[in-house]
């Protein structure tokens, strides 16, 4: 079935991008040029301390601005569902895969092929719909949202209009502490279930387009926030903690550049106290948080110096481009109008009714959010900078969890998590499922200095070993011999040989030069192996210095 | 207004008839004698001398072959003489099935036959399917331009079963473009012919496969019903025509005109066949989200022969007979059609009363504008870019525009401009909200109304056959002429049209086709019914003179 060829579009090279075609289909923009496609490439290496810093700098100026303007943002984001099939066919999507492998009658548009929806894309849109803290809609449908274009196989797509199946919900996040911190709660006005469309291929010579189906029908929930951030950072954020809201859920993997979470922004200013909004322009071509947080500054920048020189009236009501490598907002389209999508209730499909009973299975099932659990981390009495960094990453937050539940000591645990387990990570460019070591262990570890079963710089050296090639605590301190030296007189036999060892510095240490004490300890230390317990060693070490002066 | 004229010697006069005994089971210890006074093929057998009662060609043709006084391959080429013979004159056919194939598929039926192994209730039938059903070895046109030469890559749900059951596709049957229209005169590759007058429409839009089984092209056939597509022309053609319930047949495979009213159904000679055949095809479809769940029960046991020995098999129905289908705008002959096929029902045992559903003018607007907005969506996906015709293009909305302005006709073109009016923002409320309130009221006085009445009966159409281009540039009077029918779509009902009389207007007799209206899944008691009146009929045979003497049904 997938042996059914694709013929490519002939149309000539002006018309590759025919933006006035696009107006429909917002998502699949930034897939669709390859100006666009170069420039993100181009720039995708900048450091990101370089970025931020633009964005202070850029920040100040911009405060100034909305000292006396207020911006009004909102954000569209579509999220792809990770379940194993398409939404309304038995494909699966495998991003990457070579065009128009995963395709069907279904999702291709045959004549005679329908739709079937897969019960797991209600499920997820359950799930994301209760986390969000959403009305669930016991009775919705879905509808089609006609439009033609060459990646949409149907020439509708499946969609929820006037009925979607979660609305009138909210987020909470808290804001980095870089950007000075605090909690905020944004409206969601609703979360509907709809497909995805494929995606065009331009050949190099632009002389004709290929469509790849591969896409097509992939499922997505769309979540629309209500207008009520104020700043990039806080818009930025939102995307971030949605994110992380369906990874923490499963229901999907959120990589944006996969475009499998994708924000379009709305943006407006108003002069501060004017009641009725301004003009709103929307930007796309988002495909990183920081791009989110940069393109909105730039747009209030834009919209606010406008407005300052008396040209309010040149804002107008369009689609704009982010340019990541020029670093500014262009014109893509201006709107003609509202567009029609002659929306009608889809004949093939029976409407979606949830029980009570379901919602409730799916509301027992559901795993602590991430504001649950920053909340959680809080009371225990973590600082906000460790609350930030642990339950930022569903996979950390969870193998923190697991320490701790082995009786590991939360501080500790934190710090070694966010010490040298991070470190590791982020040279190695792993995640924390791939590393070796398991929660059981650092538990173990940490006890293990703890006890004083060994020193904390052993330890150290252990938990890269563990990181890297695993096995147990137990088992690498007896092969290495690690156990801690906290016998009196076996230090202090070995303090007796470097001290008669060092006769000169011992004779500048009692001619008042202390600062040689630290010498000594080291040389201590070196001679245990690194095992001496420091504790002991200092004590012993400055009584033998100091008894003889 | 019925009178009511007890003919009990009519019933008793039938019993002399050695087959009217239809559907004995099991198949297998089936007498001869009850069904072989029909001949299959071009060996003629003695011709029952008193009566031309339609019998089941399907459950024939399975006797003769498991008592082997027939071939497959005999009975293919029996039909497939009388297909060339008549398809010049008619043009039923978009596209006839390789020769070699249908006979190599009746040797493997034969193959089995000699093995012993089982035969499916369809082996060696030849099975004509409208061409907006798809089949994977032939092309699937919808009869559009836009469609030429596309090979669909898969088999309908429902011709996948036919197949399973060891139905062999002889051909894809000529339809108005994408199901639109009356005649098949809006097909975009021919007109079909009447096999009662070949100067008249056979109707439409499944009028190829109405005219296919009406001269014994083939022996059922599948057609599609969105406004009364398989029953108007079952009507013309004098043939039994069977629209199931909603849900009850898999849309799967179906080239989508309306997907809410679309239906799939069954042409044959007899009640018998075509319920044979919607046996065959009914059942839930994992690929159809709106085929029904429910159970399909056994149609066949309801052709037996012990309810018609009763003087008055249907004692106790309930019959309804519809009002607002016998005022003005209907022929006189088809009215006192109607009135006569009323009467007999009531010599059977039915009472018959008048019902009233004031809602039924309604429900013609609203078919098309739900049908038009519906199919406005459904055609989008006829772009020229993936199938079918592409016109090259320097732009893409001219690639559209041409591809579609070259591939669709000008009724698909017509509907498509309303539909998409009708879903336009700010008129959305006026047009497509408005007609699907008109559906809830229509869908609740038939409920009501089946509330009082096993069935409900009415003309299949407000006239017989007409000629060729009569109403070609006049479509309001076309879709005039759907009255009879759209109704029961928008209510999701099943009907059955059998042959009950002739309008005697023009020159030639033209068949009429009665309407009779079940509950929802209450394809049982239409059958039943629709059997006993076909078998105790008398007085007419519904033979078109194109069929050549010896074939008898």
């Amino acid at each position: 079935m997938t042996s059914v060829l694709f013929r490519g579009l002939q149309i000539r090279p002006l018309c590759i991008y025919p933006f006035s075609l696009l107006t429909k289909k917002a998502g699949v923009l930034y897939c669709t040029s390859n100006n666009l496609h170069t420039q993100s490439v181009t720039t995708q290496d900048k450091p990101k301390s370089q970025s931020k810093v633009v964005a202070r700098n850029h920040n100040k100026t911009l405060d100034k601005l909305l000292t006396d303007y207020e911006a009004i943002i909102g954000i569209e984001t579509h999220v792809q569902l990770s379940t194993v099939t398409k939404a309304f066919c038995g494909c699966d999507y495998n991003y990457g895969s070579e065009p128009n492998t995963n395709i069907c009658p279904v999702c291709m548009g045959l004549p005679g092929a329908l739709p079937v929806l897969n019960s797991k894309v209600i499920e997820c849109a359950v799930k994301l719909g209760l986390a969000l803290n959403c009305k669930l809609s016991l009775n919705s449908k879905f509808d089609r949202k006609q439009y033609f274009y060459p990646d949409l196989p149907k020439g509708y797509q499946i969609s929820q209009f006037d009925i979607p199946i979660a609305t009138s919900g909210y987020i909470d996040l808290d804001l980095p502490l870089e950007y000075g911190g605090g909690h905020r709660k944004f409206g969601i006005t609703r979360v509907h279930m709809e497909e995805d469309a494929g995606k065009l291929l331009h050949t190099d010579g632009g002389s004709h387009s290929q469509v790849d189906l591969n896409r097509a029908g992939v499922p997505l929930l769309e979540i629309v926030s209500e207008p009520d951030m104020r700043s990039g950072i806080e818009a930025a954020e939102y995307g971030a903690e949605l994110q992380r809201l369906v990874r923490y859920l499963g229901v999907s993997n959120g990589n944006m550049q996969e475009g499998s979470l994708r924000c379009d922004v709305n943006i407006s200013v108003r002069p501060r106290g004017q009641a009725e909004f301004g003009t709103k322009v929307e930007i796309k071509n988002l495909n990183s948080f920081s791009a989110i947080s940069r393109a909105i500054d730039y747009e209030i920048t834009r919209q606010v110096q406008l407005h300052n020189q008396g040209l309010g009236d040149q804002i107008v009501q369009e689609t704009r481009l982010w340019e990541d490598g020029a670093q500014k907002t262009v014109t893509m389209r201006k709107k003609e109008g509202l567009a029609d999508y002659r929306y009608f209730p889809e004949p093939d499909l029976p409407e979606v009714t949830l029980t009570k009973e379901y919602i409730e299975d799916i509301r027992g099932s559901l795993p602590e959010i991430p504001e649950l659990k920053r909340r959680r981390y809080e009371q225990m009495g973590l600082s906000m900078q460790d609350v930030l960094f642990l339950a930022n990453d569903v996979h950390v937050a969870e193998f923190f969890d697991a320490t701790l539940s082995k009786g590991a000591d939360m501080k500790l645990a934190a710090n070694w998590i966010m010490g040298d387990v991070a470190a590791y990570m982020k040279n190695e460019k792993v995640s924390i499922n791939e590393i070796k070591l398991t929660p059981d262990e650092l538990a173990e570890l940490i006890d293990s200095i703890k006890t004083g079963t060994i020193s904390g710089k052993i330890g150290k050296e252990i938990l890269f070993e563990l990181i890297a090639k695993g096995g147990t605590v137990k088992g690498l301190i007896k092969e290495k011999n690690l156990v801690q030296i906290t016998n009196p007189a076996e230090i202090e036999q070995m303090i007796d040989k470097v001290l008669s060892e060092n006769p000169k510095q011992v004779e500048q240490y009692r001619g008042g030069k202390t600062k040689l004490q630290g010498f000594f300890a080291g040389q201590v230390m070196k001679e245990s192996k690194g095992k001496a317990n420091p504790g002991v060693l200092n004590k012993i070490l400055l009584e033998k210095l100091n008894a003889k002066s | 207004m019925l009178t009511t004229v007890h003919h009990h010697q009519r019933v008793l006069l039938l019993h002399r008839s050695p087959h009217f005994i239809l559907s004995p089971k099991p198949l297998h210890s089936f007498t001869p004698k009850c069904l072989f006074s029909s001949s299959i093929a071009s060996k003629p057998l003695t011709q029952p001398p008193t009566t031309n009662l339609p019998t089941s060609q399907i459950l024939s043709i399975h006797h003769s072959l498991l008592t082997r006084q027939l071939t497959a391959v005999e009975i293919a080429e029996s039909y497939l003489t009388r297909l060339r013979i008549a398809e010049p004159k008619l043009r039923s056919f978009l596209h006839i099935a390789d020769e070699e194939s249908i006979l190599r598929q009746a040797e493997e039926v034969d193959r089995k036959i000699e093995r012993n192994e089982e035969v499916g209730l369809l082996g060696g039938v030849l099975v004509g399917v409208k061409d907006n059903i798809c089949t994977s070895d032939m092309p699937s046109t919808a009869g559009s331009k836009i469609l030429d030469g596309y090979r669909p890559p898969f088999d309908a749900t429902a011709v996948k079963k036919v197949k399973e059951l060891g139905g062999i596709i002889v051909g894809k049957t000529n339809l108005d473009e994408f199901g639109m229209g009356s005649t098949t005169e809006g097909s975009a590759f021919q007109v079909t012919a009447n096999p009662w007058d070949e100067s008249c429409v056979p109707g439409g839009s499944s009028g190829g496969s109405a005219a296919a089984v009406s001269a014994r092209q083939c022996v059922v056939s599948l057609g599609s019903d969105t406004g009364g597509s398989v029953r108007q022309p079952a009507s013309f053609c004098g043939v039994v025509g069977l629209k199931p319930t909603y849900g009850r047949v898999s849309r799967y495979g179906l080239v989508a005109y309306a997907s809410s009213l679309d239906a799939i159904g069954c042409f044959g000679t007899s009640v018998a066949d075509a319920g044979i055949l919607l046996q065959a095809i009914s059942g839930h479809d994992r690929f159809d989200s709106t085929s029904s769940m429910r159970e399909v029960p056994e149609f066949i046991s309801k052709f037996t022969a012990s309810n018609i020995l009763e003087s008055r098999p249907l004692q106790g129905l309930r019959v309804g007979i519809i009002r607002e289908t016998l005022e003005d705008g209907v022929d006189a002959n088809v009215v006192s059609s109607i009135c006569e096929a009323a009467s007999h029902l009531e010599d059977l045992g039915c009472s018959v009363t008048e019902v009233s559903l004031p809602s039924f003018s309604l429900g013609l607007p609203a078919y098309y504008v739900l049908a038009s907005s519906e199919s406005s969506s459904n055609l989008s996906r006829y772009d020229g870019v993936r199938y079918g015709n592409q016109v090259t293009a320097d732009e893409l909305t001219n690639l559209y525009g041409e591809s579609r302005a070259r591939g669709f006709g000008p009724e698909v073109k017509r509907r498509i401009l309303m539909g998409t009016y009708a879903l336009s923002a700010g008129y959305y409320d006026a047009y497509y909200k408005r007609a699907q309130q008109v559906r809830t009221v229509v869908r609740k006085s038939f409920k009501a109304a089946l509330d009082e009445n096993d069935i409900l009966i009415s003309p299949a159409a407000p006239s017989a056959a007409y000629k060729i281009g009569e109403k070609k540039n006049d479509p309001l009077a076309m879709y005039a002429g759907d009255i009879m029918t759209v109704n029961v779509n928008l209510a999701g009902l099943p009907a059955l049209v059998l042959p009950c009389g002739f309008s005697e207007a023009g020159p030639a007799n033209l068949p009429v086709g009665l309407q009779m209206i079940g509950a929802a899944f209450d394809e049982e008691k239409l059958l039943r019914i629709g059997h006993v009146f076909e078998q105790t009929l008398k007085g007419h045979s519904f033979v078109p003179p194109i069929v050549p003497a010896g074939f008898g049904s």
